[in-house]
C-alpha cells in the first residue's frame, strides 16, 4: 500500500451502501482522476467502520481524518480542499455532542475510545475484494504458521488455552468443540461456518463477511487442519447479497493464490470451501437445523445426541462455528493464547461484537472487551439515548434473550452475568429501549417473531408460543386479566423446559424477563387499562378538552357510532364505552380540542353514561 | 411456518412430456422452453437431491416465483417426491408460490426498525396499496413483504422497493415512495 501518498477509504458496508456510499466512491474516484492524482491517491471501498449512524463514512489516511455523512456532491470539495490544499473540510467532521467541537480523527471519538477490535480488525481498513490488501494485513499467515509449525493437537491446545467461546450465542468453548470433532476418526469430516444470522437487529456476522472475508476462509482452513477435514461449507443467508458476492470473490482469489485447494503452502494439507444458501428461516441458525437445510431439506432441528461432531452433514462428523468465533482464530494464533486470555473476564475471554441499535444516538457495530459495563456501552460508546429521553431497558440476545434494566447498568458483561440477569449473550444484538417503549408490546413483538419462525416440529414451541402470543395480545388490547399473568409464567417455563431445540428453549425469555423486570407495566395494562408509553392503541382514549371545545358539533356529526354527546355551543363529551377509536372526530376538529390520552377518563365516561 | 399458501393459477398453456433421467415420463403443464430452462438448472447442480435449495434459488431467480408446475419438474429431475419439494418451498420464507409485484415493497420489521416505528409504516403501505402482506396488487405493480433486518439499523425504519433502500421512512413519506413508481 506504500505506493500511494494518500488513501481514501469509503465504507462499503450495507448500512453506508444503503445511503449511496457507492456514488460517493465513484465521484471521489472520478475527481481524483480528473485532477490527475491517480498515481498518488488511492480510493478504495472497505468493509464496515461500525459507525453506521453517521454514514456514509470516509476515512483518509495517513492523517486519519474521519468524515461522516458524506454525500456524492461533497467529493469535489474533499479533493480540492483536503487532498490538494491539505485543509480539512470541517463541516463534514464528526461533532462531539457534548463539547460541540469537531473531532478530526476516529481515535478521539467517544464511539471508538473504549473499543478493541479483534474480530473486526480489518473491517474498514482494507478492500475486501482484493486479496493482496488482506495479505498485507497478515491474512493467511496464521494458516502458514499452523501448517508448517504446529501439529493439529498443538493448535487445538492453543485455541483451548485462549479461552475462546462460541460467539453465536451459547458460548461453548471452541477448542473443546474442535477436540471432540478431531477425536472422531471418520475418513470424511466437514467444517461449517454458520453465517445464518437471523437475529433481527444483529448484523455483525454480515459485516465481518463483507469487510474481511479472508479471515473466515483462513480460520476454516485452520479448523479443517485441526479436526482432519478437507471440505468447508459456509451456510449464508440469501438475504445478504453483498456478503455472498464478496465471499465468492475471496474464495476464487484464495484458490488462485493456492491458499485454498490442494497442498496448501506445499504441505500435504488440502482444503476447499463452497457456499450453501439459506432461504429465510430463523431456526436454521440452530446447528442441527442448519445441517438439514444444507442437505436440501426443511430446516427442522433434531435431537442431540448425536451431536454434529459425531454425525452431522451427510451423516459425517461436522464442526459448526459461528462467523465471529472464526474471525478471532487467526488473531489468536498469531498473537498467542496468553494475549487473548489476558482480555476479558475470568470465564469469558476476548472481545464481543455488538450491534447497537434502537433508541440510541450512535447506532452501529462495536467490539468491546468482555467485562465492560452496559453503562459504558450505552453512554460512552453509544452516546446516550436519542432525543434526551430516559433509558428504560436493553434487549440483548434477540428473540431468545431478555431485558437488562437500569439496575444492570453497572454489571460487567460476560456470558455468565447476562444469563444470571435473565438474558443471554446471544449473537450480540443490543436494542436500546427508552421510556416511549411499552415492554408488553416488545415482548409481544418477539413472540410474534417466534410464532412465525417456529418450525412446528415440537408441540411446546409450536402451540405454547402461539398461546403466549395470544395472551400478550389480549393484555395489550386491554382485555387481560390477573390470571393471564400467571398463565404467562407457567406456560413460559413449560415451553422453556420441554422444547426440542435452542429456539424453543429460549423463546419465552422475552416474556419471562419483562415479567421479572416490568411487572408494574403488566399490572397497569391488566388492572388500570393503561399503557404508560402510549404504544398500545386500544389503551388510548380520545378526549375532548373542556377549554378548547366550542361546541360546533362537527365531531358529533362525523362519529360513526354516535359516541359523542353535547348540545350546540356546549362542551362535547365522548362516551368511551361506545367509542371505537376510529379517530374521525380528531381529524374533523378544527380547534385541536380532541387529543389521545393514555389514562382512562373514568369521570368523564361516568358522566356521559347518563 | 405460518405461511398462507396461495397456489397461483396455471398461466402456462401447453402440456409437455418430461422424461426424467430414469426414463419415466411425466406430463407437466408448462411450455417446452420453460421445462428446458428448469432441466438446465437442475443439470447444473448434477441433479443432486441435496442441492434442492440451491436449485430452487436459481429457479426462483429465473421465473420470479415457484409455482406448482415448476415444482413438479424439479422434483422429477432430482428424484424427489413432489411433496418434499413443496415442503421445502413452503418452509422457507424466501421462496414464493405467487408472483411478486413489478416493484416489490419490503418493509423491514427487525427489532431496530420496530422500535423506531416500522409497524406504522407497514400499516400505511397496506392502506395505500390496499393489499395485505404477502399479496400483490391486482395490476401486478406492487407487492408487500416483511423482511427481518437488512442490517441498515442506523437508517431505521428501512423500506426496500426492489433493491433501492429508503431509510428513516415515516408513515407520511409512504405516499411519496409509492408515487415514484406509479408513473
Amino acid at each position: 500500500m506504500s505506493r500511494y501518498k494518500m488513501h481514501l477509504l469509503v465504507c462499503g458496508g450495507t448500512g453506508c451502501h444503503s445511503s449511496e456510499s457507492n456514488l460517493v466512491y465513484e465521484m471521489l474516484r472520478d475527481e481524483v482522476e480528473r485532477k490527475g492524482l491517480k498515481g498518488d491517491v488511492q480510493v478504495i471501498r472497505t468493509g464496515c467502520f461500525g459507525f453506521c449512524e453517521k454514514g456514509p463514512i470516509l476515512k483518509i489516511l495517513p492523517d486519519n481524518t474521519f468524515y461522516t455523512q458524506v454525500k456524492p456532491v461533497d467529493a469535489k470539495e474533499i479533493i480540492d480542499e483536503h487532498i490538494i490544499k491539505g485543509r480539512r473540510v470541517y463541516r463534514l467532521l464528526y461533532t462531539d455532542p457534548e463539547t460541540e467541537e469537531h473531532v478530526p480523527d476516529s481515535k478521539h471519538m467517544g464511539f471508538y475510545k473504549k473499543q478493541l477490535r479483534i474480530a473486526l480488525r480489518n473491517c474498514g481498513s482494507i478492500d475486501p475484494e482484493n486479496i493482496d490488501e488482506s495479505i498485507a494485513r497478515d491474512a493467511y499467515q496464521a494458516l502458514g504458521k499452523v501448517l508448517t509449525g504446529y501439529t493439529p493437537r498443538e493448535t487445538i491446545d492453543l485455541v483451548k488455552r485462549s479461552g475462546l467461546r462460541g460467539r453465536g450465542g451459547a458460548g461453548f468453548p471452541t477448542g473443546l468443540k474442535w477436540e471432540i470433532a478431531a477425536r472422531n476418526d471418520a475418513a470424511q469430516k466437514y467444517v461449517v461456518c454458520n453465517a445464518d444470522e437471523g437475529d433481527p437487529g444483529a448484523f455483525m456476522d454480515r459485516s465481518i463477511l463483507e469487510g474481511d472475508p479472508h479471515s473466515i476462509l483462513e480460520a476454516m482452513a485452520i479448523c479443517g487442519y485441526c479436526i482432519g477435514a478437507t471440505k468447508g461449507l459456509i451456510y449464508i443467508r440469501a438475504e445478504y447479497p453483498l456478503a455472498i458476492k464478496r465471499l465468492k470473490i475471496a474464495i476464487a482469489q484464495a484458490q488462485e493464490y493456492g491458499l485454498l485447494g490442494d497442498h496448501i503452502f506445499g504441505t500435504g494439507f488440502s482444503f476447499d470451501i463452497t457456499l450453501r444458501y439459506g432461504a429465510g428461516a430463523f431456526v436454521c441458525g440452530e446447528e442441527t437445523a442448519l445441517i438439514h437445510s444444507m442437505e436440501g431439506k426443511r430446516g427442522e432441528p433434531s435431537n442431540k445426541p448425536p451431536f454434529p461432531a459425531q454425525s452431522g452433514y451427510l451423516g459425517k462428523p461436522t464442526n459448526v462455528n459461528n462467523v465471529e468465533t472464526l474471525a478471532n482464530i487467526p488473531a489468536i494464533i498469531l498473537k498467542g493464547a496468553e494475549w487473548f486470555s489476558s482480555i476479558g473476564t475470568e470465564r469469558s475471554k476476548g472481545t464481543k461484537v455488538f450491534a447497537l441499535a434502537g433508541k440510541i444516538n450512535n447506532v452501529g457495530l462495536i467490539e468491546v472487551p468482555m467485562g465492560i459495563t452496559l453503562r459504558e456501552i450505552i453512554y460512552e460508546i453509544g452516546g446516550g439515548i436519542k432525543n434526551g429521553k430516559k433509558f428504560k431497558a436493553v434487549q440483548t440476545g434477540g428473540p431468545s434473550g431478555g431485558c437488562l434494566t437500569e439496575k444492570h447498568l453497572d454489571t460487567p458483561i460476560d456470558y455468565e452475568s447476562l444469563t444470571a440477569a435473565g438474558s443471554m449473550m446471544g449473537s450480540g444484538g443490543m436494542i436500546v429501549l427508552d421510556e416511549d417503549d411499552c415492554m408488553v408490546s416488545v415482548a409481544k413483538f418477539y413472540l410474534g417473531f417466534i410464532v412465525e419462525e417456529s418450525c412446528g416440529k415440537c408441540a411446546p414451541c409450536r402451540i405454547g408460543n402461539k398461546r403466549l402470543h395470544e395472551t400478550l395480545g389480549r393484555i395489550t388490547e386491554g382485555k387481560g386479566m390477573q390470571e393471564d399473568i400467571e398463565k404467562l409464567r407457567n406456560l413460559g417455563s413449560v415451553v422453556k423446559d420441554t422444547s426440542l431445540c435452542g429456539l424453543g428453549q429460549t423463546s419465552p425469555n422475552p416474556v419471562l424477563s419483562t415479567l421479572d423486570n416490568f411487572m408494574d407495566e403488566y399490572m397497569e395494562h391488566v388492572h388500570d387499562k393503561k399503557c404508560r408509553s402510549g404504544q398500545c392503541r386500544n389503551l388510548l382514549y380520545y378526549v375532548i378538552s373542556e377549554e378548547d371545545c366550542i361546541g360546533c358539533m362537527a365531531c358529533k356529526r362525523v362519529c360513526p357510532t354516535h359516541a359523542i354527546s353535547g348540545e350546540k355551543k356546549e362542551v362535547h363529551v365522548i362516551n368511551q364505552d361506545i367509542c371505537i377509536k376510529c379517530g374521525a372526530c380528531m381529524e374533523k376538529c378544527q380547534f385541536d380540542a380532541i387529543s389521545l390520552k393514555n389514562d382512562y377518563p373514568r369521570e368523564v365516561a361516568a358522566i356521559s353514561n347518563y | 411456518m405460518n405461511q398462507k399458501i396461495n397456489i397461483a393459477p396455471a398461466v402456462f398453456e401447453y402440456m409437455e412430456k418430461v422424461t426424467g433421467t430414469d426414463g419415466i415420463e411425466v406430463k407437466v403443464n408448462l411450455p417446452k422452453e420453460k421445462i428446458e430452462k428448469i432441466n438446465g438448472i437442475c443439470d447444473g447442480f448434477g441433479n443432486e437431491p441435496g442441492e434442492l435449495i440451491n436449485v430452487l434459488h436459481e429457479v426462483q431467480h429465473a421465473f420470479g416465483y415457484i409455482p406448482a408446475e415448476v415444482q413438479d419438474v424439479v422434483a422429477h429431475n432430482l428424484h424427489l417426491p413432489v411433496a418434499q419439494v413443496y415442503g421445502v418451498v413452503t418452509f422457507y420464507t424466501f421462496f414464493s408460490m405467487i408472483p411478486k409485484g413489478e416493484h416489490p415493497v419490503s418493509v423491514c420489521t427487525g427489532t431496530a426498525c420496530y422500535v423506531r416505528g416500522a409497524e406504522r409504516v407497514l400499516e400505511e403501505f397496506r392502506k395505500e396499496l390496499n393489499v395485505e402482506v404477502g399479496e400483490t396488487t391486482p395490476d401486478g405493480k406492487f407487492s408487500i413483504n416483511c423482511l427481518r433486518c437488512v442490517g441498515a439499523c442506523g437508517l431505521a425504519p428501512v423500506v426496500l422497493v426492489g433493491e433501492k433502500v429508503y431509510g428513516r421512512v415515516s408513515p407520511d413519506g409512504v405516499k411519496a415512495i409509492i408515487g415514484e413508481y406509479k408513473k
